[in-house]
């Protein structure tokens, strides 16, 4: 089982928090920092494995991270998961949103963090891993924003409406 | 005019949204609390109007503020709001919020039922979906209770995505509402068989989270698992597949033989580092599992170790860090075959990864022999010195008493050696180890006879210059050592060669900065210094005319009661009351003296101090025996009418007798007994009351009246005096080095006899060491469990109930073969869909009473069948032939003519078992087909059930070849 899904910047603020285990908000917030700071302070060539930390977890649960640019995607994760598979996973997870975004940055996330919780859905569902085939997951996505912009078009199509027949009757 | 309006409309309808709300944050990074709160109000305002976008809107904004901390749990209900509206735009948003900020207990979700249900029933597919995922985040008992049945029917959605889903909200489901499992679990069982590739992961995902807390339940769907593991080609479902059948394997030994082969194949075939890397995880497992009788046993095990090689050697970090883990399995059950690999584990004990080299140092636990021991700890301590995070060199610390304990001191040829190595540990700086320094330290002493003068030797040395541990106050824990030192110092006075000092050691005045319990032992090994000093000035007899000894007894007199009143006016009650008596005897000794009567008053304090203290077992204590006819829970005298302040100290006492970890619950007892700082009169007043009470309480040893009335029988003149040959005390550049030792190692398995300088502090041991070789030990270690009361034994995990009662997969222990009752079902609501229910429950119940005559003929069965599992070995009896051939090799197969008759019989029983049996080659073509199959084999299955038993096996043989027939045609 995944327990939680933390993505944050080199300074420790959250782009995106996905917790499978209820926690609240201060713990949440207690918990990226203290992922933040076991992270943080390890080079970029040393492995991406860490004994979990105190406030998740406990001692079957591990950290495994991966650090892009400007941001880490952190995955805690029990024994029952592979620790390289959920390294190919956060591959996964990156490259999908690379193709979401076109060259994702961090600006993507910080503005679009329902976006990106929206792709997640499609990767991980309550702590289990959904699907890891990029395609079926680009596909999924693609036809939901579909059915998104249908609507907003239906929506604004119908604002028109309404306000050009207060135009008419006015 | 219009386009205005329009405008209008549209900012109406967006006034902020969350691109607006981010932007403004960043904008205001230095009032940003303020900003929020502003936005906060705003979303307020917008959350009252009744327009849904507006709403849907706001809410998407506070689902981003929950995410940087902000409790937003207040706008609960509008988030249902959102989440029932007809818009997937609106419903993605307000389910994204809901399962960001809903939990299990959150008092709206019994609002959202029938919303979800309808949303679970949607046309779209991706409207069921959304509520399938964010159902996963917040699902309650009561949901799960009430949408268990809904979500079942999704489990045969002809859509792909949402049985996939479905699938993994079962396992939601049964966290939240255990009962469902039973009922649910033949649809999951047909998931693992799904066209589907992705369902057909989801449910081996599941099944393996199920089975990781209860594997013997599952046990029966080995054979599904393993054909998929032979057929599959998905290295996620594989993967999954591989760590179950991990855990699987310490249970049934015979499937770990079948595994063998497979998983070797796939290791040596497949690219993917992390399948490779289960693959030999799971190898190892079977081969604890199975511990001997495999001829081909060495060479999976020389295969994995090979493996494990490369990835250690590997640059990647990360395939070095698991190659370690994965080591440090092996090493338990083969520790030869990984000792092999020595050179490449101390190597990574130098890596620059700290994640790296702890895992090193597991292994190193194995690593170690009597001939490298030296110079592995030597290498450690190098590494503690250079080590910067504490936490690291704690580890170490740690590591090196654990290597070097290990198995009752088992690699240890030269406790002097051990002993420099812990008295050098003492030097680390802010550890907070010192606990186990400090016990390690005892326990050689305690248990090695023979080392006993090196150790008061090292242990006066510390005493002497405890400042150097008690200087620095974030060394805070290492003082625990000196309790040890003066411990072993008083114990084991007899080998001190200079007492006095010693003494004088133990009386500085810095002492009463120590903790409380230190002083405690202080106070006490004082006195037992004390009485050997007055013992060994010399026989009784002669002490009265040997005027120079007598003044040197009066000398240590006067200064011990010159400086135990720092230790009564200790804060510290245990100190105090030690120390007052300790005081009152000291001073009645002095009087004596000048009375001249002081003749053997040596011994008699000796004497009080008499007695080999051994170890005693860690369960000692509650091992002890209630005799009989003991209340432990009556009142001895009339309860008290209320809690008195005397009685504070009674009260506390209990605690050092706490059980579990005795050191912590004194050092507990101690520190939360803190009683102010009493004058001199208080102390006074307190001790007459307390004497007094002492007077009155059987449970106190009367010592000072018994001394005084046979004090008088002695005459001071004949107290004897002895000249006291005082050796100039050592300074701390004696403390032994473990260097020393590691270059005598070297040399003296160069040349066998080396003589050293340094060696001149004890006499005793100069001739015994240098005589002994290397390889023979040099002492001999008491390894004795500990002393036990009578009647007593030792047991093993007597106290391992960590069962964490809270945990969900308890109530998900049940046997999953047994046939459903009919009281097993899935709870249904709505009218329409218990209409299907009924249809589905008749089905069952159908089966059920069919099977029912069957069961109790085959009642036995099931325990046979554990029987068998157990032993790996068959009965000869035809009906009780074990059930079905996966468990069997090939030639176990052969060799068994008997077997297809009864092989039969519990195939039926056994769903899961029969579609694995022979059938491996003709079963991964044809997919669609195999539903025709399975449906064919349930009817002849159903038919089956309702003969008698005694006609029923040739029957059901002529149906099974049937079936036979069927699966042929069908391929």
């Amino acid at each position: 089982m995944i327990k939680a899904i933390l993505v944050f910047n080199n300074h420790g603020k959250p782009r995106l928090s996905k917790f499978y285990q209820y926690f609240n908000e201060d713990m949440q917030q207690q918990i990226i920092k203290e992922t933040f700071q076991l992270v943080s302070k390890r080079d970029d060539n040393v492995c991406n494995f860490l004994e979990g930390g105190s406030l998740i977890g406990g001692s079957d649960y591990k950290l495994i991270y991966r650090h892009y640019a400007t941001l880490y995607f952190v995955f805690c994760v029990d024994s029952s998961e592979s620790e390289l598979g959920i390294l190919d996973l956060i591959q996964v997870f990156v490259e999908t949103l690379d193709k979401c975004f076109e060259n994702v940055c961090e600006l993507d996330l910080i503005f679009h963090v329902d976006k990106v919780h929206y792709i997640l859905n499609e990767l991980v569902m309550g702590g289990m891993v959904l699907e890891t085939n990029m395609s079926e997951i680009l596909t999924r996505i693609e036809e939901q924003n579909k059915l998104e912009k249908l609507e907003v078009s239906f929506l604004l199509s119908a604002v028109f409406d309404t306000s050009l027949g207060e135009l008419n009757s006015g | 005019m219009a386009l205005r309006k329009v405008k209008g409309n549209l900012e109406r309808m967006f006034d902020k949204n969350l691109t607006d709300l981010v932007r403004g944050i960043r904008n205001n990074k230095d009032n940003e609390t303020k900003f929020i709160a502003q936005c906060i109000e705003e979303i307020k305002l917008e959350l009252r109007q009744e327009n849904i976008s507006v709403k849907a809107n706001a809410v998407a904004k506070l689902t981003y503020l929950q995410m940087m901390g902000y409790d937003v749990s207040w706008a609960c209900f509008n988030v249902i709001e959102v989440m029932s509206s007809t818009k997937f735009t609106y419903k993605r948003i307000g389910y994204l919020a809901a399962s960001q900020t809903f939990h299990p207990d959150t008092e709206v979700l019994m609002l959202t039922t029938n919303m979800v249900r309808k949303d679970l029933n949607s046309q779209s597919q991706y409207e069921a979906g959304l509520a399938l995922s964010g159902l996963s985040c917040f699902i309650s008992p009561d949901l799960a209770r009430d949408l268990a049945n809904d979500i079942m029917t999704l489990l045969s959605s002809t859509r792909p995505y949402l049985r996939k889903k479905a699938v993994l909200m079962m396992y939601k489901v049964f966290l939240r509402f255990p009962e469902a499992l039973r009922p649910a679990f033949p649809r999951l069982k047909e998931k693992l068989e799904d066209p589907d590739s992705g369902v057909q992961s989801a449910a081996v995902n599941v099944v393996c989270e199920l089975a990781r807390k209860n594997p013997k339940n599952y046990l029966s769907l080995a054979p599904v698992f393993f054909k998929l593991m032979t057929t599959s080609t998905n290295n996620w479902m594989l993967i999954k597949i591989i760590k179950l059948f991990g855990a699987l394997t310490p249970l049934e030994p015979r499937l770990g033989k079948k595994l063998i082969e497979p998983l070797t194949n796939l290791i040596h075939s497949t690219s993917a580092m992390s399948l490779l890397y289960e693959c030999i995880n799971t190898v190892i497992a079977v081969l604890i599992s199975i511990s001997s009788g495999m001829p081909n046993h060495s060479t999976s095990i020389q295969l994995c170790v090979q493996k494990l090689r490369i990835l250690i050697e590997d640059s990647d970090q990360n395939l070095k860090y698991l190659g370690l883990l994965a080591m440090s399995k092996i090493l338990k059950t083969h520790p030869k075959s990984v000792q092999s690999h020595k050179d490449l584990i101390l190597q990574c004990l130098d890596d620059k990864d700290e994640s790296i080299r702890l895992r090193a140092l597991d292994l190193l636990y194995g690593m170690v022999s009597k001939k490298n021991l030296m110079e592995i700890v030597k290498k450690l301590m190098i590494h503690m010195d250079k080590a910067e995070g504490t936490s690291y060199r704690d580890e170490l610390l740690s590591k090196i008493i654990e290597i070097c304990s290990q198995n009752n001191y088992q690699h240890i040829t030269n406790f002097e050696w051990y002993v420099s190595v812990l008295v050098e540990l003492t030097r680390m700086e802010g550890t907070k180890h010192g606990p186990l320094v400090a016990n390690q330290l005892l326990d050689v002493a305690i248990r090695v006879a023979a080392i006993r003068a090196f150790v008061v030797a090292q242990m006066a040395l510390l005493l002497d210059n405890s400042h150097f541990i008690t200087g620095f106050s974030q060394r805070a824990s290492m003082c625990e050592v000196l309790f040890a030192a003066a411990w072993i110092c008083g114990e084991f006075s007899e080998f001190l060669t200079d007492p006095k000092a010693t003494l004088e050691a133990l009386l500085r005045a810095r002492v009463s900065t120590l903790p409380g319990h230190i002083q405690a032992v202080y106070v006490q090994n004082i006195m037992k210094l004390y009485g050997r000093i007055l013992t060994s000035s010399g026989s009784d007899a002669s002490m009265d005319e040997d005027m120079v000894a007598k003044a040197a007894v009066e000398e240590v007199s006067e200064m011990v009661a010159a400086r135990l009143p720092s230790f009564v006016e200790s804060s510290e009650l245990e100190v105090q009351e030690r120390a007052s008596c300790a005081l009152q005897l000291v001073k009645f000794v002095q009087k004596q003296l000048t009375k001249g009567q002081a003749a053997g008053l040596g011994a008699e304090i000796v004497s009080l101090f008499d007695g080999e203290l051994n170890p005693v077992a860690p369960k000692a204590q509650k091992k002890v025996q209630v005799p009989e006819g003991l209340d432990l829970d009556e009142w001895i005298n009339e309860p008290p009418p209320s809690e008195s302040s005397d009685s504070e100290p009674e009260v506390q006492r209990p605690s050092l007798f706490a059980t579990g970890n005795a050191e912590n619950a004194y050092v507990e007892s101690y520190q939360s007994s803190k009683p102010a700082e009493l004058t001199q009169e208080e102390v006074q007043r307190n001790r007459e009351a307390r004497q007094q009470e002492q007077a009155c309480n059987p449970n106190y040893l009367k010592g000072g009246g018994k001394l005084e009335s046979k004090s008088g029988m002695f005459d001071v003149a004949e107290v004897p005096v002895a000249q006291l040959d005082l050796p100039v005390a050592l300074k701390i550049p004696g403390l032994a080095s473990s260097d020393h030792y590691l270059q005598k190692q070297k040399q003296t398995s160069s040349k066998k006899k080396v003589s050293t300088k340094k060696k001149k502090k004890s006499k005793k041991h100069k001739e015994s060491s240098d005589e002994e070789e290397l390889a023979a030990p040099l002492h001999v270690v008491n390894t004795d469990v500990g002393e036990m009361p009578e009647g007593a034994t030792l047991s093993d995990g007597m106290d391992d109930d960590n069962n964490d009662l809270n945990d969900p997969h308890r109530a998900l222990d049940v046997n999953l073969d047994e046939p459903l009752r009919a009281e097993e079902t899935l709870p249904v609501r709505s009218h329409r869909e218990a209409v299907k229910f009924e249809v589905t429950g008749e089905k069952k119940a159908k089966k059920k009473s069919s099977k029912k005559e069957e069961k109790v003929k085959k009642s036995k069965k099931q325990p046979i069948m554990m029987d068998l599992l157990q032993n790996g070995e068959h009965t000869n009896a035809p009906t009780e032939e074990p059930s079905n051939d996966f468990w069997l090799d090939h030639a176990e197969y052969e060799a068994m003519p008997d077997t297809s008759q009864s092989k039969l019989q519990v195939e039926e029983n056994e769903k899961p078992k029969k579609k694995s049996s022979s059938k491996t080659k003709e079963k991964s073509k044809e997919k669609k087909k195999k539903k025709e199959k399975k449906v064919i084999n349930e009817d002849s299955l159903v038919s089956s059930l309702a003969v008698e038993a005694p006609t029923f096996v040739p029957d059901l043989k002529q149906t099974m070849s049937n079936k036979d027939k069927n699966v042929l045609i069908v391929s």
